[in-house]
C-alpha cells in the first residue's frame, strides 16, 4: 500500500478501500508512527472472521511493554480476512506496517464512515500535535 | 513524558527493552530526582526515626543505609524508605531518609507531629535543592570509580553510604538500588546534576552506558521481586503479607504500629505476595484477578509486564497463602480471558556475583 493515498483514523488505523466483488472492501492496519509510539510490541489479540465490526469499536489490541492498546475499527461491516500470522510475529508491524502488516479485512456495509477518515497530509499533521 | 509526583518524566529515552538489557549487561542510568531526600540532624534523631520504622536506626554505623517501612498504628504501610547515616567533611552526622515520590509530602505531614517530641531534631526537606542519579548495572562501579578522586568505590560495599567529591562538587554515593543489579545512587546539589549525569554517560560512553526511563524501572524491579508502593505496598496492606518479615524487627522494640504488626505475625497470613509466570505472551496487569474454577475473584494482580530478561509475562500478585506454594497453578482473568499461571519464587531475576 502506498501511505499517501491511505485514509487515516484519529485513533491511528489506517485504511484501504477496494472493490472486490462489487463490494466495497476495507484492509485496515496500524500507522508507522502508532507502531513507534507503541514500541517494544509484545502482544496481539485479533477478532474472529464474521465479527460485525462497527466504527470506533474495539476489535483487537495491541499491547507494548508499557501498556495495552485497543484497536478500533474505522468502518461499520463484517471481519472477512484476519492475518492471524502476525500474531507470532509482531515484528512485521515495525518492518512492513503498510503490506505484510494489515489486520483485517471488512466487508464495509455502511460508507458513511469514510467520509469521516483523514487524508495523509492530515493526519500526519495530527501526529506532529501528538508527537 | 509524563508528569509524576510533579515531575516532568521519561517513560522511555529509546525502548524500554533496550533500556531494561542496557541495565543487565552493561549500566543505565536514571534521572530519579523526584524521589524524596529528608534530612535529619541533631541529638535525637536516631530515636525518631526508632519510633516511625519497622527497623532500628540507632547504633547504625556512620556509612550504613537500611531499608525499612513506616506503618500507620494498624500496621498498614505509609511508606518504604531508605536511611543512611553519613557524616559530612566538617565531621556533622546525620540521617537522610529517601522515600517514595508519591508519598513525600504525606510522610513529612506524618513526621512533623512526632518532633515535637524530640526537640532538637530538625527535619528539612532537601528534594528541590538537590537531584538524585541511579547507576545500575554489572559495569557501574568499575566505570564510576575512576570519577571520584578521593573514593575507592571498590571499597564501599552494598548497603553503604559516604560523601565524597565529584570534581570538587558535594555527592553523596550510596551503593544501592532498585533494579536487583549492583550499582549507586549519586545525590547532588541540584545545579550540579547535569554535569554529573554528563560525567557518568561520559565515562560509561565505550560501554553504551545507557538512559533509562520510568518504564525500564518498572520492568527491572519486576524482575527483582522488588515491591513498588501504590502496588505491592499501601496503607491496606501490612509488611509481612507484602513478604517483608526481613524489614520487620519486632524483638524489644516499640514502634509505631509494632502491636498490630505483632498480632498479624502471631497468625496464618489470609494473603501473601507472590510472583506469577504467565503461560502464553498476554502479559497480566495491575488489577487482573486471580480466579477460581467458578470465575469467582481470590487473588489481584498488583504488578505485571512481559519480562525482557525471561522473554515471557510476569506479574507480581495477593494470592490466597494456601495457593502460595512454588508451582502452584491459578488462573489470571485478563479482561474476561482465563489465562493460566503459576506461582513462581521472588526474584525472577538474580544477578551472578
Amino acid at each position: 500500500m502506498n501511505p499517501a493515498e491511505l485514509l487515516y483514523a484519529e485513533s491511528h488505523e489506517w485504511v484501504h478501500v477496494a472493490e472486490e466483488d462489487g463490494q466495497k472492501v476495507a484492509t485496515i492496519g496500524i500507522s508507522d508512527f502508532a507502531i513507534e509510539q507503541l514500541n517494544d510490541l509484545v502482544y496481539m489479540d485479533l477478532p474472529e472472521v464474521g465479527k460485525q465490526v462497527e466504527a470506533g469499536s474495539e476489535f483487537g489490541e495491541v499491547e507494548s511493554v508499557k501498556a495495552v492498546s485497543p484497536l478500533y475499527s474505522p468502518v461499520d461491516g463484517e471481519v472477512i480476512a484476519v492475518n492471524d500470522a502476525l500474531t507470532d510475529n509482531l515484528e512485521t508491524l515495525n518492518e512492513d506496517p503498510y503490506g505484510e502488516g494489515w489486520v483485517i479485512k471488512v466487508k464495509v456495509t455502511d460508507e458513511g464512515h469514510l467520509a469521516k477518515l483523514m487524508d495523509q497530509a492530515t493526519y500526519q499533521k495530527q501526529c506532529a500535535e501528538e508527537g | 513524558m509524563v508528569p509524576f509526583a510533579g515531575y516532568e518524566m521519561p517513560i522511555q529515552y529509546q525502548s524500554i527493552v533496550q533500556e531494561h538489557q542496557a541495565c543487565r549487561t552493561t549500566a543505565a542510568l536514571f534521572d530519579v530526582s523526584h524521589m524524596g531526600r529528608l534530612r535529619f540532624d541533631g541529638e535525637g534523631s536516631e530515636q525518631l526515626l526508632d519510633h516511625l520504622l519497622t527497623r532500628r536506626v540507632s547504633g547504625m554505623d556512620v556509612g550504613r543505609v537500611r531499608y525499612g517501612l513506616v506503618c500507620n498504628e494498624s500496621g498498614g504501610v505509609l511508606d518504604d524508605v531508605l536511611v543512611s547515616h553519613l557524616e559530612t567533611p566538617s565531621g556533622s552526622r546525620f540521617h537522610l531518609m529517601v522515600v517514595n515520590a508519591s508519598n513525600r509530602d504525606k510522610i513529612t505531614k506524618w513526621i512533623t507531629p512526632h518532633l515535637a517530641d524530640f526537640p532538637h531534631v530538625t527535619m528539612s526537606d532537601r528534594t528541590e535543592l538537590t537531584a538524585m542519579i541511579a547507576v545500575q548495572g554489572p559495569r557501574a562501579i568499575d566505570v564510576c570509580g575512576k570519577l571520584f578522586s578521593k573514593l575507592d568505590l571498590t571499597k564501599l560495599r552494598y548497603y553503604r553510604a559516604v560523601i565524597t567529591e565529584q570534581f570538587s562538587k558535594p555527592v553523596i554515593v550510596s551503593r544501592t538500588g532498585y533494579t536487583g543489579e549492583d550499582g549507586l545512587e549519586l545525590i547532588v546539589r541540584a545545579e550540579d546534576a547535569r554535569r554529573v549525569w554528563e560525567n557518568v554517560m561520559l565515562a560509561g560512553r565505550e560501554e553504551s552506558f545507557q538512559a533509562a526511563g520510568l518504564g525500564a524501572r518498572d520492568t527491572l524491579r519486576l524482575e527483582a521481586g522488588m515491591p513498588l508502593y501504590g502496588h505491592e505496598l499501601s496503607e491496606a496492606i501490612d509488611p509481612l503479607t507484602a513478604g517483608l518479615q526481613f524489614a520487620c524487627d519486632l524483638e524489644d522494640r516499640s514502634f509505631i504500629g509494632d502491636q498490630a504488626l505483632r498480632q498479624r505475625a502471631a497468625q496464618p497470613l489470609p494473603k501473601t505476595r507472590v510472583g506469577l509466570e504467565l503461560a502464553g505472551k498476554r502479559p497480566a496487569r495491575e488489577g487482573c484477578a486471580i480466579v477460581d474454577a467458578v470465575g469467582q475473584a481470590i487473588g489481584e494482580v498488583t504488578s505485571g509486564a512481559p519480562s525482557p530478561t525471561l522473554g515471557k509475562p510476569i506479574a507480581m500478585a495477593f494470592v490466597p497463602t494456601e495457593l502460595a506454594e512454588p508451582g502452584t497453578e491459578v488462573t489470571v482473568d485478563i479482561r474476561g480471558r482465563g489465562q493460566v499461571a503459576h506461582v513462581t519464587p521472588l526474584p525472577f531475576y538474580r544477578r551472578s556475583r
